[in-house]
């Protein structure tokens, strides 16, 4: 009955895809950010993951339990038919680091979302990107009621490097969230250049 | 889900899946027919792949996977969350489908490399006009 389908009208365009790291400590809004921009509601897709080999875990009480799920968070940005920008929130947890490794790979960049109420929750996530020299910047996030701290405050707090963006944004607002994301694509597009330099020189 | 009200009176989301996910790939991690794909890889199914409902070789995943990528390209990611299986479980079935030339698949941009300069302005620009 799909006999000749493909005759009929355009085939489906193949988009470039691209993706943007969205990372911080637990509750600090990161799926609030990705759902802000998204034009679908943040999916959830899953993986599976064996215990085995996992005993650093108090599994009493829980001794049937072989299986743990990691959990991400994503939105989709159709910038164009042909352009599509995928957001990863990563996953909280720490052990689950190993889960970072394969979203980084071939990520535009990243953004390290902040809470001034609780700076050393994306310690963590700094430092990985550093490491990995994976292009990021911070954005600060700020809640009601949370004392306003200016940029370089933040900066020296989590001692970030002087070409590393520090912006202040409301992870709800979508207009403040473009912002964010802008100013990623800025910051990779500035470090593919300096990173570029010495190999052709 | 409050979709499916036939199915969850049955079915206890507490005590797992009925059917373990990797039972859908005998047992199968890994799928020879190609390297891992990347979460925002795009399936695109083939224009000749056929009433693939006829199929028997074809689980119900498989047909659903050709059904979902034939009215858009997916993305891996995507498929794992229509689909509701583990990421890991999707590139298996992904795999089974390329190696039966019923989608393929168009890799996004190698890792090693950043896109050009002027997809980066194009996804400013994109983002200036949401």
């Amino acid at each position: 009955m799909i006999f000749g389908r493909s005759e009929r009208g355009k085939p489906p365009v193949e988009p470039v895809t691209l993706k943007i790291l969205v990372a911080g400590g637990f509750g600090v809004g990161k799926t609030t950010l990705v759902g802000a921009v998204s034009e679908i509601r943040p999916l959830r897709t899953e993986e599976l993951l064996t215990e085995a080999g996992r005993p650093v875990d108090d599994v009493s009480g829980v001794e049937g339990k072989h299986t743990t799920t990691v959990a991400m968070d994503f939105g989709r940005i159709t910038l164009r038919e042909d352009l599509v920008l995928y957001l990863f929130g990563t996953p909280g947890q720490e052990r689950f680091w190993f889960m970072w490794d394969e979203l980084s790979e071939g990520a535009l960049g990243a953004v390290v979302l902040a809470d001034t109420r609780r700076l050393e929750d994306c310690f963590a996530a700094v430092d990985y990107f550093e490491r990995r020299s994976i292009p990021f910047l911070v954005g600060v996030n700020c809640f009601e009621g949370s004392a306003r701290y200016p940029g370089e405050a933040v900066r020296q707090a989590l001692d970030l490097d002087d070409d590393v963006p520090v912006v202040l944004c409301d992870a709800r607002d979508r207009e403040s969230v473009k912002e964010v994301l802008i100013g990623v694509v800025q910051h990779a597009m500035h470090h593919a250049a300096d990173h570029r330099e010495p190999v052709i020189g | 889900m409050s979709t499916d009200e036939g199915r969850s009176h049955w079915f206890d989301d507490e005590a797992g899946p009925v059917v373990r996910p990797y039972a859908m790939t005998r047992g199968r991690t890994t799928s020879p027919a190609q390297h891992r794909l990347d979460l925002i890889a795009v399936v695109v199914t083939e224009p000749d792949a056929g009433d693939v409902e006829a199929d028997p070789t074809l689980s119900p995943e498989h047909v659903a996977i050709v059904g979902l990528c034939r009215a858009e390209p997916q993305s891996v990611a995507e498929l794992a969350a229509e689909v509701d299986l583990p990421i890991g479980v999707i590139r298996v079935l992904v795999g089974d489908l390329v190696h039966a030339e019923l989608v393929h698949v168009s890799r996004p941009i190698p890792p090693a490399e950043l896109p050009d300069e002027s997809i980066l302005r194009d996804v400013i620009n994109g983002l200036r006009a949401l």
